[in-house]
């Protein structure tokens, strides 16, 4: 059984089947019977140690829709208070039989580790500041719904990229299906390594946004920062925050993202967030299909079909 | 499960680059060619049109991959006859397939529902050969989780036999008696270039085609 780890771990074949798949079962949601029997008799365990509400939801709806048990494990109100470590935890999955186990954690590579510790496959849904690959597959599909294409679109993502798990997952993804990224943010709010990415890096979002057809504004993530980034959230804002006069500035049928959950004045303002070039409700339903086709594709068969490169 | 049938058909290769060719044929003999499929699909719409009493609210989906082209001609056909325009598109049942299990995640096939919807319709599913009749319980349910149709029948290019559950056909292009091993392919104009039905040799039980069949006993 394999995993969906990272991004990366992706070829342009398995994420293009991803997203193919993940097509085919957005009907599902129109119909009369939002039910598949596929995933019938097998287990999914959700188990997140970090606050979420979009991806938690979003992983669960997939895995009913598919016909999945489903069970929920938050940190809270668990033996994880009381002092358990992941491992235990893990490994009282494993005895509970598992088929597949969705994680959230805020430590970077808790995935990768789990994966070590049991028989199922196991799904990042982010851990730390490291990586999200659904989120990632999702903001592809939603791009390629939209603009009818990949390859070759000019993507700009906006905002504190340092702390950011989408921004990784979509620079690896978005390379990997043929888009060039160009990853926008004050110095401060960027990672060290990030000139060894698969793209192009502005600190001047004014001069990027006419050259971009998808912009991809990011929350900053105070929780995450133990330092002081930038002067004031004003100043931040002026500066890389999208807002009327800046989205004019984009091309006619450029559209504007964002993973969620956004903070309406600090990145992105009212305005822009409700317009109808901005996809952000969209993304959300994207997202359940996306999963769909994740856990249909890792859990389905006698064996994965995607992922099998880690 | 379906020996060659589905062993290509609904193979992974097909969603990005379109329907899996059918090329390597080896020493495959054509029990079935085009004038003759082209016979026995106007005999079927016309059987259709008898047996539904002039077709007045008949739906056909065809079972991806070639039942889908094999709809739509049928749907031409009768058209040609009837003079109006009759509802047909397809219904994948990846989803609902007995053996999912037993090989990697397939890629999915299109499913097209016609605006009329299948409710309170007079169903034909459209497939090109029925074999242990596995493909078409699964469109069955497939079906019963889209909508409730008045009633369902099935046509088939070729039916050659060794059924393993209790499914006929209302509708059969040619009865084509075959051993268990044998593979029995389907080539049409649309996907492969021509239209034929190829009959080819026993082949050893080697990977997944055989399995079902194993299991089976």
């Amino acid at each position: 059984m394999r995993h969906l780890l990272s991004a990366g771990d992706l070829s342009r074949d398995e994420a293009t089947l991803v997203l193919d798949t993940a097509r085919e079962l957005a009907q599902v949601s129109s119909r009369s019977v939002k039910k598949l029997p596929t995933l019938r008799g097998r287990t999914v365990v959700n188990l997140f140690y970090e606050d979420s509400t979009r991806t938690r939801i979003s992983f669960e709806a997939a895995a009913k829709r598919m016909s999945a048990d489903v069970i929920n494990f938050s940190a809270k109100g668990s033996s994880v208070s009381k002092g358990e470590s992941l491992k235990d935890t893990a490994l009282t999955l494993q005895a509970m039989g598992a088929d597949g186990v969705v994680i959230r954690h805020s430590a970077s590579g808790a995935a990768r580790r789990l994966a070590g510790w049991v028989d199922g496959a196991v799904l990042n849904a982010g851990d730390g500041t490291h990586e999200h690959p659904t989120q990632a597959l999702l903001d592809a599909y939603t791009m390629r719904e939209r603009m009818g294409r990949l390859e070759g679109l000019r993507v700009a993502i906006v905002g504190d990229i340092r702390h950011s798990r989408v921004a990784r997952s979509n620079v690896l993804l978005l390379h990997t299906l043929g888009a060039e990224v160009t990853l926008v943010a004050p110095p401060t709010l960027l990672p060290v390594s990030v000139g060894t990415w698969p793209c192009a890096v502005s600190y001047d979002l004014d001069e990027v946004l006419p050259k971009s057809d998808v912009v991809m504004m990011l929350r900053v993530q105070a929780e995450r920062m133990r330092a002081a980034f930038f002067p004031t959230a004003r100043e931040y804002s002026r500066r890389y925050g999208l807002d009327r006069d800046r989205f004019a500035r984009l091309h006619d049928d450029a559209i504007v993202m964002h993973p969620g959950p956004m903070i309406r004045g600090m990145e992105i303002s009212a305005e822009v967030a409700d317009s109808p070039r901005s996809t952000i409700t969209e993304q959300v339903a994207n997202g359940v299909s996306v999963r769909m086709a994740v856990l249909y594709l890792l859990l389905g068969g006698s064996e994965s079909a995607i992922g099998n490169g880690n | 499960m379906h020996a060659r049938k589905h062993a290509e058909g609904g193979s992974t290769s097909s969603t990005a680059a379109g329907p899996p060719s059918r090329a390597d044929l080896g020493d495959a003999r054509a029990v079935l060619e085009g004038p003759e499929i082209n016979r026995a699909l106007t005999r079927i719409a016309h059987e259709v049109l008898e047996r539904t009493k002039g077709a007045t609210d008949i739906t056909l989906l065809g079972i991806p991959t070639r039942g889908v082209p094999l709809a739509r001609r049928l749907a031409g056909r009768i058209t040609q006859v009837e003079g109006r325009a009759i509802p047909w598109g397809s219904l994948d049942i990846t989803m609902y397939r007995d053996d999912l299990r037993l090989a990697p995640a397939r890629a999915l096939g299109r499913t097209e529902i016609p605006a009329e919807g299948v409710d309170g319709r007079v169903v034909v599913l459209v497939d090109d050969v029925l074999f242990s009749g596995r493909s078409v319980r699964a469109a069955l349910d497939a079906l019963n989780d889209i909508g409730r149709p008045r009633a369902v029948q099935l046509a088939t290019l070729v039916d050659r036999g060794h059924r393993q559950l209790p499914i006929r056909a209302d509708y059969v292009g040619k009865n084509l008696p075959t051993s268990v091993r044998e593979t029995v392919t389907v080539l049409v104009e649309e996907l492969d270039g021509r239209d034929a039905v190829l009959l080819g040799p026993a082949r050893p039980r080697a990977g997944r085609a055989g399995s079902a069949e194993e299991e089976e006993s």
